[in-house]
């Protein structure tokens, strides 16, 4: 299966690419109308990447290798994860199976790369994004965690495509208490990794209260394009799975053309309606007091504990 | 003579030598000529330990004319590979050591103290029987009390860490020497084969366990028994600081694994919950107060109480999974335990040999001092950077294997028919998942604020790439956090002998197939993939920069406000505030704000001043009152003793009439 997966790869990794920057263009578009804005429309995104790519990378005295390795690491961190989810198909590669630890961690290792970043340049603004993200990161972890326990319990294993092609064979677990609480919870994880509303506010610019814009100041020309990018690939691949968990029809069981096209057709089609529906959303929030957001993330955690203990505790037992 | 014999009479031969050099060779060559045979001990611990844990039989005799059984030492499969991590960080450390010592570190007592101190670490997990255990257990506390107090004559807090680490590792000897009581009593004998007769459900064999435990927990640095470890580990020279670390508190977690899985199997499930309950508390206690601490070596300390937690609570999952009956999942733990071991022993041994080159570079192990070290010491912060990583349990250092192997066999523990194991596993995967989340946060905190951005004071700015004898060590220390961490597979089958689980099937590239709980990890394939997405952006960012070269500017944007001084930029005490505030009931933290009010108008600040010191509220609510009342009881004893002859020849014949009123009765 390892022709399979290579192409499985490679085709989710290219659509991430060409579907994130378009997704974030869809949410500030329907943030923008709902506010009565007129908006850039939804192809500004990636009109900010050429630009960025084209503009001359500047670096202040005084910083080091990580300003520039940092960009790479994030980005390469969004691809891998992009390429271990089930979000056009569940083939993988025998030695690396899609485990949502795996995952996890990957996912970390960008949230330190850009943390890092937001350190070197020395700024007072870049040191307070990067301390707040990772507080934020650190009590993430044990709802991501454990969340991830609940949806393993089912099927016996943390690798995601068992969980999602359990899911396709039997569709009444999907609405099950316990893989609902758990895919509650892991939605707040999910808001809170990417930095959306209520935890920071992505269009912000208000130095005081950023934190993932806070970190990405002092970037500029292609260190910048890669930093933007490797967020916008995080928060599809994270919105993707949130998708693939919720609604796991279309996703290819197989590597053929047509299977594959549906997929991707699907994966478009929930990733339109979740970022749309997400950025319907935060029009009527209000962004949390930072520490207020512990207390959302231990709720969050409460959920997940409860679906843990649930799935042994009243559906068996 | 069986090849384990040899390599343990070559061990005692060459501690021997290295007393020998360090005592009679003149200061200049000292370092050189004693730092090396102390390195050849190392190599001869590890070589012999691996031996051992492939399977060589081997035992030294030790003639004494006790009514014991024979005193014997006869390293096992386990034994070995204790013996292997102790003799790869030990000569590592001492290979370091030769170029870092200077002053009272470099003394005669300080090296032979070196030597024995290595010795008895190696020997501790070669003993059989009770006896021998203990008196290198002794020789092992003793010795690195001599190292802790190298320079007791420069900082007043050295004397104090060494008292403080008197205190407990004796109370540690004391419990077990009791523990080992007990279960000899209970066996009919000294030796292991004698005490592991004794049933696991008896009364004795329980009063052991908790005895043995607390000993072996009070070395690990257990919360709350780790009062010691944050003491001692910043005021020990760093390259002993990376030994008591990496190996030494090693050997109570190799004391719990004797214990549990070799002289009493079979144990009932409190025993299990009993350590895992130990471990995450531990765990959690430990990574919090790393979080916030700004001392380097101090962070470092309560790193390793951290991580011994987590050891306990992977050994405790492991006996407790036993008891209930899912074998796999339980084998899986026990590993992961052992894993754990390996892994903090080669990430911490760089971080520690990285903190000591950063403090012999600048002088100060205060984090909210340093900073810009990434361009004065490259290797250094490479090296401190990987060791970090691993730390963070980050992918693909052997860290990340560790933890990956323990949430496995958490989250695989749990059925529905037994409803303790059932809220036990996810709380522990919370735990973990809280405990990797901080640590992120405690090293990205330390690597970032000591190596990136600019320096703090002027030690740091004058700081300068460590001495290449010091950089070797270094390397092979962070090199082997990055083998590990990709190869894990022969680690893997490695500690599976030493616990004695079901061998292991090798899996792609030395990858760790967990079969019994359904779960593969192959950290080369995952790395060759990243790898493979990594390149196109790689080829882009080069042709992009042949177009247009990077350009350095004079000035970082800052949002239009020109930095005046290095001492804007964020801090480690400012890094830590959120959570220091989110944390604010468990850490209680004590801040002092003085505001300085200019003389024309007090809506004018002139000054700012502030403080925070965040103490460990174990020992102030556990410890502090203790020490308070055998103060008083202290003041009391004084009483009896005034100096005066009279009085003590009073004593003395109130002390003969007593005598003979006894005799007479």
């Amino acid at each position: 299966m390892n022709a399979g997966a290579l192409v499985l790869v490679v085709v989710q990794v290219a659509v991430m690419v060409v579907l994130s920057p378009l997704l974030v263009g869809v949410m500030r578009q329907v943030r923008a109308r709902m506010e009565g804005r007129a908006g850039a429309g939804v192809l500004q995104p990636w009109r900010d990447l050429r630009k960025l790519l084209g503009k001359e990378t500047l670096q202040a005295d005084g910083t080091s290798w990580v300003m520039a390795a940092g960009p790479v690491v994030l980005l390469g961190s969004s691809a891998l994860v992009c390429a271990l989810v089930p979000l056009v198909g569940t083939t993988t590669f025998p030695l690396v199976p899609d485990d949502l630890f795996v995952v996890v961690s990957v996912l970390l290792l960008g949230t330190v790369a850009l943390a890092l970043v937001g350190l070197d340049a020395g700024s007072a603004f870049g040191g307070m994004g990067s301390s707040r993200h990772m507080t934020i990161a650190a009590l993430v972890e044990p709802t991501v965690l454990v969340s991830v326990y609940a949806l393993s319990i089912p099927v016996g294993s943390s690798a995601l495509s068992a969980i999602v092609e359990a899911r396709i064979a039997d569709p009444a677990s999907i609405a099950s208490p316990v893989s609902l609480l758990a895919l509650v919870a892991l939605s707040v994880a999910v808001l809170a990794e990417t930095g959306r509303m209520p935890v920071d506010n992505p269009s912000t610019h208000l130095e005081l209260t950023m934190i993932h814009e806070a970190m990405v100041l002092e970037s500029s020309g292609r260190d910048l394009a890669w930093l933007e990018l490797g967020s916008w690939l995080r928060l599809g691949a994270l919105l993707g799975l949130v998708g693939s968990l919720l609604v796991p029809w279309g996703i290819a069981g197989d590597v053929t053309v047509p299977a594959l096209a549906v997929g991707v057709l699907a994966l478009a089609l929930k990733l339109g309606v979740i970022g749309a529906g997400l950025a319907a959303g935060e029009v009527f929030l209000a962004k949390l007091r930072l520490f207020r957001v512990p207390e959302l993330l231990a709720g969050s955690f409460v959920l997940a504990f409860l679906a843990v203990t649930a799935s042994y505790l009243v559906v068996q037992g | 003579m069986t090849p384990i014999q040899a390599g343990l009479l070559t061990q005692l031969a060459l501690a021997a030598l290295a007393v020998v050099a360090a005592v009679l060779t003149p200061p200049r060559l000292r370092a050189r000529v004693a730092g090396a045979a102390v390195v050849g001990l190392g190599v001869a611990g590890a070589v012999t330990g691996a031996w051992a844990l492939g399977g060589g039989q081997g035992a030294l005799r030790i003639p004494v004319s006790l009514p014991f059984d024979p005193v014997v030492l006869s390293p096992d499969r386990l034994g070995g590979l204790f013996m292997l991590v102790a003799g790869l960080v030990g000569a590592v450390s001492a290979s370091y050591g030769i170029s870092y010592v200077r002053g009272p570190a470099a003394s005669r007592t300080s090296w032979s103290a070196m030597a024995v101190f290595l010795l008895a670490l190696q020997l501790v997990p070669a003993a059989a029987d009770a006896v021998s255990f203990l008196l290198c257990w002794e020789l092992m506390a003793v010795s690195s009390t001599v190292l802790l107090l190298a320079e007791h004559a420069h900082r007043a807090a050295v004397r104090s860490a060494a008292l403080w680490y008197a205190v407990m590792t004796h109370l540690s000897f004391v419990l077990l020497l009791v523990g080992f009581a007990v279960l000899a009593d209970a066996g009919g004998g000294t030796g292991f084969a004698a005490l592991s007769t004794v049933p696991a459900g008896s009364a004795a064999a329980s009063l052991a366990f908790a005895l043995l435990v607390l000993g072996f927990a009070s070395k690990a640095g257990i919360v709350p028994l780790h009062v010691w470890l944050p003491r001692a580990h910043p005021e020990a020279p760093s390259h002993v600081s990376a030994v008591m670390s990496a190996a030494m508190v090693k050997m109570g977690v190799y004391g719990a694994v004797l214990v549990t899985i070799r002289l009493l199997p079979g144990g009932p499930a409190w025993w299990g919950l009993l350590l895992l309950a130990f471990g995450a508390v531990s765990a959690v206690y430990g990574i919090l107060q790393a979080s916030v601490a700004t001392d380097l070596k101090r962070m470092l300390a309560y790193s390793t109480s951290e991580n011994v937690g987590l050891m306990f609570l992977a050994l405790g999952t492991g006996l407790l999974l036993r008891a209930q009956g899912s074998a796999g999942p339980a084998d899986a733990a026990i590993a992961a335990c052992l894993l754990l071991v390996v892994s903090h022993a080669a990430f911490k041994t760089t971080l520690f040999l990285g903190a000591g080159s950063v403090l012999h570079a600048t002088g100060e192990r205060d984090l909210d001092r340093l900073g810009g070290l990434g361009a004065r010491m490259p290797t250094t912060s490479v090296a401190f950077g990987i060791g970090a990583l691993g730390a963070a349990a980050l992918p693909v250092t052997s860290g990340f294997v560790a933890e990956w192997a323990l949430l496995q066999s958490l989250i695989h523990g749990a059925n529905a028919q037994d409803r303790l194991v059932a809220v036990v596993m996810p709380v522990s995967v919370a735990v973990v998942a809280l405990t990797a989340g901080l640590a992120l946060l405690a090293f990205v905190k330390a690597y970032g604020i000591a190596f990136l951005a600019r320096p703090r004071s002027e030690g740091a700015a004058a700081a300068h790439e460590s001495a290449p004898g010091m950089r070797v060590a270094l390397v092979l220390a962070a090199a082997s956090v990055v083998v590990l961490g990709l190869a894990p597979g022969p680690t893997y089958t490695a500690v599976a002998a030493a616990a004695g689980l079901p061998g292991p099937q090798p899996v792609g590239w030395w990858g760790i197939d967990l079969s019994a709980v359904g779960a593969l990890l192959d950290p080369v394939a995952l790395t060759v993939l990243a790898v493979l997405l990594v390149v196109p952006v790689l080829v882009v960012s080069v042709r992009l920069a042949r177009r247009q070269p990077r350009r350095e500017v004079d000035l970082p944007w800052g949002c239009g406000g020109v930095r005046l001084s290095p001492r804007m930029q964020y801090t480690a005490t400012s890094y830590a505030e959120p959570l220091a505030r989110v944390f604010d009931d468990a850490l209680r933290p004590e801040r002092d704000v003085l505001v300085t009010h200019s003389a024309e108008s007090r809506y004018l600040v002139e000054r700012v001043q502030f403080q925070q010191h965040v103490g460990d509220i174990v020992e102030e609510t556990a410890y502090r009152p203790g020490i308070r009342f055998v103060d008083r009881l202290g003041l009391l004893a004084r009483r009896l003793q005034n100096g005066s002859i009279h009085r003590y020849l009073g004593y003395s014949f109130v002390a003969l009439l007593a005598v003979l009123v006894v005799v007479s009765l």
